[in-house]
């Protein structure tokens, strides 16, 4: 089946943005294709590369890079959330006048297009949140 | 795509207090592009959203009430309230605003598209859907 998810949490701060993590691998590791994770609301914190967490805990953002290399999967901010939140890309920091980047690769920026594009295109959508 | 999906929003969270409500309206907004078959659902906290005479102006955010009433103008085609939400916080269909649509090619017109349902029709516009955006 060829899937997409939709993430509308933080990480940490929630359970939703791991449930979405399991639910993906678990997933792929099936066989299914996941056409595209989109990161909405505070769900675009999953994409900086900043994030520090204690070394006994999970790493949320280097789990999903892990996951994207493997899987070659497309890991897409929604741009319009990211502005509000402080996540930039090179694009972002040249149009916006920011002097630092901190979206961590393969995380894309894009817009909110790519959320409808891929709820048209994928046999299920499934969304994560509160 | 030559495919029309029905698309449902559904919204649970009250106009304002958490951003849910305007990020939602946000992906709405866009998603008319995609010339989808689109209903919105307002249950729970949501249907505040549409509650006439909202007053943002000592709060400091922005009024996007308005932008409701041209949801008939961005392709939406149906606005559905939960009947059971509205009458749990004492509101009654009086209390909302009302959406007009039109089709600028057959020029049909709805006064209001706006339409309160009970409980059994709610999971029945929701099984039928393709896409459930949850917000």
């Amino acid at each position: 089946m060829k899937l997409s998810v939709q993430i509308n949490e933080g990480p940490y701060q929630h359970q939703a943005t791991d449930t979405a993590y399991h639910f993906t691998k678990a997933a792929l590791e099936n066989g299914h294709e996941v056409m595209r994770v989109f990161f909405y609301h505070d769900g675009v914190l999953n994409g900086t590369r900043l994030t520090t967490p204690p070394q006994d805990d999970r790493h949320i953002v280097n789990r999903w890079v892990e996951l994207a290399e493997k899987y070659n999967l497309d890991l897409v901010l929604c741009v319009a959330a990211a502005q509000r939140r402080g996540l930039v890309d090179d694009g972002e920091a040249e149009r916006n006048k920011k002097n630092a980047t901190n979206i961590q690769e393969p995380f894309r920026i894009s817009g909110l297009g790519q959320l409808i594009e891929a709820a048209i295109q994928s046999d299920r959508l499934v969304v994560f949140g509160d | 795509m030559s495919d029309i999906k029905k698309f449902m929003y559904l919204n649970r969270r009250a106009p304002y207090g958490t951003i849910y409500a305007w990020e939602s309206l946000e992906v709405v907004l866009i998603g008319a592009a995609f010339d989808q078959e689109v209903s919105l659902m307002f249950a729970d906290d949501g249907v505040y959203q549409l509650v006439k005479g909202c007053d943002t102006s000592e709060s400091d955010m922005k009024n996007f009430m308005p932008t409701y009433r041209t949801l008939g103008d961005y392709g939406v085609r149906y606005m559905y309230v939960d009947q059971a939400s509205l009458e749990a916080r004492g509101l009654t269909a009086d209390d909302l605003i009302e959406v007009a649509w039109e089709d600028w090619e057959t020029e049909e017109e709805v006064d209001n598209i706006v339409e309160v349902v009970d409980s059994a029709k709610v999971t029945e516009l929701m099984a039928e859907s393709d896409v459930v955006f949850s917000f």
